[in-house]
């Protein structure tokens, strides 16, 4: 199902170092993507493949020193977000672009009233009254689904639980109505039962907001109850892009595959199934092997994988892979 | 900026080969330059006190008339046999302030014995036995904490009678809550851990539970807190001297050579500025030597 | 919260009694005849006799405590020796010099001290940190009593800008009324009293506050950038605040709740600190008339003294320990 929706977001040749004592780590390493209004994509891996620091590159708030977006572009609403200053990059943070973080229990200022937290973001980027964001507050509560919001504003953060929490946090996201939203491990920290109740209400909001989300996650269930489409990272690099449903179908890249073999089926009930773990460890972003970044793991490595990188070629018209075989 | 880039890049890229943590705390030691500088000026501070009487070129209480109140070397009526020129009594600064370093460091030892010795019996005893006895020493820790040190050092010294032997069981006494408390609580968090339980459940008695055991494994905070530990002593103990009721004249203590100069203040400002100066240096080097080996020892107090 | 003050004042009701058996028992620290030590030992049999008798030193110790505390709690500390004064009369007559100089000193140390964390902090690894660090490291190590001096030599005798010592010059008259000099003369609009009072206070209160400047700027630093690298601070950026909000608003008000109790501790250091700088500028507050108490081996003055400042000291821990809660939250609401 291809959105016909104008492209809001698109990434070019993305570079993110981080210059440390030890040398330098291609955190992210040449990355490009587009996302398309109000539509929602995913990006998987392993932690330590890049994910979140393309998220924070987006914000441009990768920590400096020792990060630095060395190369490419970020065209956001037809401007290069690279290059803006700082100024005016906080005109699109929490305004144009939202954000949700991966842990609920310490993304909120423990002194602060939620309500308070929630009604900064509007102060800061619209002109209201007091009243009328007080009243918009309230009214974000309820869409995000607290009850009895009236009351709830009053609440320091330590007298919520995790889920109530990540739905202040979503509010705080959505409040300035903003074309898209970077939503990195929104729950992994949270029980089963309220990940579903957070995912479920992420969608919601979607259909009912049209906005795009940027979703970050390392958990392919998620990736299938709520992308259209998935990209797959592996140290700083992106392996393998497709439609959510063609990547369960037919994972290409034997990465995609270790990752898929990994998490238990939810179509095979028999359980005679094994689980299998990818062999080896992520590689250092310090020292990154030669030739293809993920030899060194590959089940199907041959001779050419050690010495060149593949490029990201297609297949299938609409897929990107990043391997040889497919060559 | 805020750096989460400490725990992400923790998380992201870790390091490949792991060193003993021993070898790791040396390296992290010898990284760190206030460290560095604080173990040249106590070590200075060291071979001063020991070869003190190599080092004076002079007699630090001998009197001379004849050779009062003689300024630093570069002043016109200066000698260069007496470097920082001389007191009142005609006594050579330097020679004064050598021997100074003696004493200093004698007080140093003998007041965080004290403070050492009692502290971690009292702190080991009350964390490793809890309940009734824990409540009484504690109780007895935060009443003494209810003063001011300096001043309960004063009241102590006061009432015993002044003399460096006195002040110096003063700030022993004084600090002995400090140890018991980082001592108490290191053998609380210890005693949880699987390897007391083990021990324990093999029949370990108490005694050899908490000195072979338990303590051997909170000596990092311990180390930290001794090494701060000679550096108040010693400011503590210059402070008593200086107002008379510490080390007595003619003992070339520098708080109480400060007590001297004070009178001379018009006349001979080198009589004030040196002794002080040299508390002041003392007490910086354990202070920059106890800053490095709680960020070498223990990162999790680092600030 | 409420029951958190009830737990709080209770526990100081009894630390002051604490304080008060340490204070009764120190006369027995001396070695000998307490008596004998007050007097000298050629005072006769007769006038040791009659002290003893005043002091009760000649009944059973609980009956002594107990006279001691009964007069305690009915605001009695005695006589001194020396002048035959009230010791109430006599402390309550220096006591606000002490507070004056203490809150002078404690605005100094907060108002710098904090501000260099901040800086520090929010510019890790500037010049100005590595500046403002080793000044603190220094400043932590000082000898008050020596920086004093050194003082007095530079900006009295060398340039003769400020006083040497005292609360105000002999020839300024100052009607007092509070006994805090700054009060009695805005209250009584004596303008030239209040900038000789001003000039005094300078010196001896910025020597008080070195220590406890050092340390709350430390604190601050260390503090701030812990709360810094929080994920907080990180959505507050992600909301598009300024760097202003996020360290003023959102970063200090986490940091403030370990300054708060470090500045309460300081207070200890102040009321110690207070001993040595009033001695150095001959500032007649309740640490020198201590001081000189023990030097003229009134013990009954130094037993009154103590259990002042004492009390003093852990009735404001008290009060940080109140404040530190309700800053808090997490305390306060639940």
């Amino acid at each position: 199902m291809e959105s016909n929706e104008q492209i809001i977001l698109k990434v070019n040749n993305l570079h993110t170092y981080f210059f440390t004592e030890r040398g330098v780590a291609k955190a992210v390493n040449g990355v490009s993507f587009y996302v398309r209004g109000g539509e929602t994509l995913a990006i998987v891996g392993e932690s330590g493949c890049g994910k979140s620091v393309t998220a924070l590159s987006i914000m441009k708030l990768v920590p400096s020193p020792p990060g630095k977006i060395v190369d490419g572009e970020i065209i956001f609403d037809d401007v290069d977000i690279v290059k803006l200053s700082e100024k005016e990059m906080r005109q699109i943070r929490g305004n144009r672009i939202g954000m949700v973080f991966q842990e609920p229990m310490t993304a909120l200022n423990p002194v602060f009233k939620i309500g308070d937290q929630i009604a900064e973001v509007l102060l800061h980027h619209r002109k209201a009254s007091k009243q009328d964001v007080q009243n918009k507050v309230i009214e974000l509560l309820r869409k995000v689904g607290i009850p009895s919001p009236e009351s709830r504003i009053n609440d320091y953060p330590h007298q919520m639980s995790g889920g109530m929490r990540q739905r202040v946090i979503i509010a705080m996201a959505l409040a300035c109505n903003p074309k898209l939203i970077l939503a990195d491990e929104p729950t992994t920290a949270l029980d089963v039962t309220i990940q579903a109740q957070i995912l479920e209400l992420m969608k919601e909001l979607q259909e009912n907001t049209g906005t795009a989300f940027i979703l970050i996650t390392h958990d392919l269930g998620v990736v299938a109850e709520m992308a259209e489409r998935v990209i797959v990272m592996y140290a700083g690099r992106i392996v393998e892009a497709s439609a959510v449903k063609d990547l369960f179908h037919n994972p290409l890249h034997p990465y995609t595959v270790g990752l898929m073999e990994s998490v238990p089926s939810w179509s095979d009930t028999s359980g005679k199934k094994r689980l299998k773990a990818i062999p080896g460890i992520v590689p250092s972003l310090l020292a990154l092997p030669s030739g293809c970044v993920f030899h060194d793991r590959c089940s199907k490595v041959f001779d050419r994988c050690k010495l060149e990188e593949p490029p990201l070629l297609e297949h299938d018209n609409s897929r990107l892979v990043r391997c040889w075989l497919y060559k | 900026m805020w750096s989460c880039a400490g725990n992400m890049r923790e998380k992201e890229y870790k390091t490949e080969t792991s060193i003993s943590p021993f070898v790791e705390s040396l390296y992290r030691l010898k990284k760190n330059k206030t460290a560095l500088a604080g173990a040249i000026i106590v070590t200075l501070f060291v071979i001063m006190g020991v070869f003190a009487p190599i080092l004076a070129p002079h007699d630090p209480i001998e009197q001379s008339l004849y050779l009062k109140l003689k300024p630093p070397f570069w002043y016109k009526n200066g000698s260069i046999k007496y470097i920082l020129g001389t007191d009142d009594f005609g006594r050579d600064l330097l020679s004064r302030i050598i021997y100074g370093a003696r004493i200093s460091m004698v007080v140093g030892v003998v007041s965080v014995s004290i403070s050492l010795i009692f502290g971690t019996v009292f702190g080991a005893v009350a964390g490793f036995y809890r309940g009734k006895i824990d409540n009484i020493i504690m109780r007895l820790m935060d009443l003494l904490l209810a003063f001011p040190s300096i001043l309960l050092a004063i009241v102590i010294v006061a009432f015993v009678g002044p003399s460096l032997k006195n002040a110096m069981i003063a700030i022993g006494i004084v600090s002995i809550p400090r140890y018991a408390r980082l001592v108490r609580g290191s053998v609380l968090e210890e005693y949880a851990k699987d390897y007391v339980q083990s021990a324990r459940a093999l029949g370990a008695n108490d005694l050899r539970l908490i000195f072979v055991h338990i303590l051997p494994n909170c000596l990092a905070p311990i180390i930290v807190q001794t090494t701060l530990g000679f550096g108040s002593a010693i400011l503590e103990a210059a402070a008593l001297s200086f107002l008379g009721l510490g080390a007595q004249p003619p003992t070339p203590e520098w708080g109480a050579m400060l007590a001297n100069g004070r009178a001379l203040i018009l006349r001979a400002w080198w009589a004030v500025t040196f002794p002080g100066f040299m508390i002041l240096l003392a007490v910086l080097g354990f202070n920059l030597l106890g800053d490095g080996l709680r960020d070498a020892l223990d990162p999790r107090l680092r600030e | 919260m409420l029951r958190f003050i009830a737990n709080r004042l209770l526990s100081l009701v009894v630390t002051v009694f604490g304080i008060s058996i340490l204070v009764f028992l120190m006369i027995h620290l001396t070695p000998g005849d307490p008596a004998e030590m007050m007097l000298g030992e050629r005072a006769s049999k007769q006038a040791l006799e009659e002290l003893r008798e005043r002091l009760g030193l000649n009944k059973p110790l609980y009956v002594q405590y107990g006279l001691f505390l009964s007069r305690l709690l009915r605001g009695d500390l005695g006589r001194a020796l020396r002048t035959n004064e009230k010791i109430t009369t006599e402390i309550a007559e220096r006591f606000p010099a002490t507070v004056e100089l203490s809150i002078m000193a404690m605005i100094f140390a907060v108002t710098i001290g904090m501000t260099a964390g901040i800086v520090s902090a929010t510019r890790q690894y500037s010049i100005f940190d590595y500046t403002s660090m080793f000044f603190s490291l220094v400043g932590v190590s000082m000898p008050i009593f020596w920086l004093g001096l050194i003082l007095i030599i530079i900006f009295s005798l060398k340039l003769g800008w400020l006083p040497l010592s005292g609360r105000i010059s002999y020839t300024v008259h100052l009607e007092t009324i509070t006994n805090f000099y700054i009060i009695d003369a805005i209250l009584t609009r004596n303008w030239q009293a209040l900038k000789d009072v001003l000039w005094h206070l300078i010196l001896p209160s910025f020597t008080l506050s070195t220590i406890p400047m050092a340390i709350i700027a430390r604190i601050t630093r260390s503090s701030m950038l812990e709360v810094l690298r929080q994920d907080y601070i990180r959505t507050a950026m992600a909301k598009g605040l300024t760097p202003r909000i996020i360290h003023y608003k959102h970063a200090l008000r986490n940091a403030l709740i370990p300054i708060i109790t470090v500045i309460g501790l300081q207070f200890g250091i102040l009321l110690g600190g207070a001993i040595l700088t009033e001695t150095i500028f001959a500032w007649p507050g309740i640490g020198l008339w201590l001081l000189n108490a023990v030097y003229a081996r009134d013990f009954n003055a130094v037993q009154g003294g103590t259990m002042l400042i004492a009390t003093t000291f852990v009735t404001i821990n008290m009060i940080v320990d109140i404040l530190y809660a309700w800053i808090n939250p997490k305390i306060r609401v639940s």
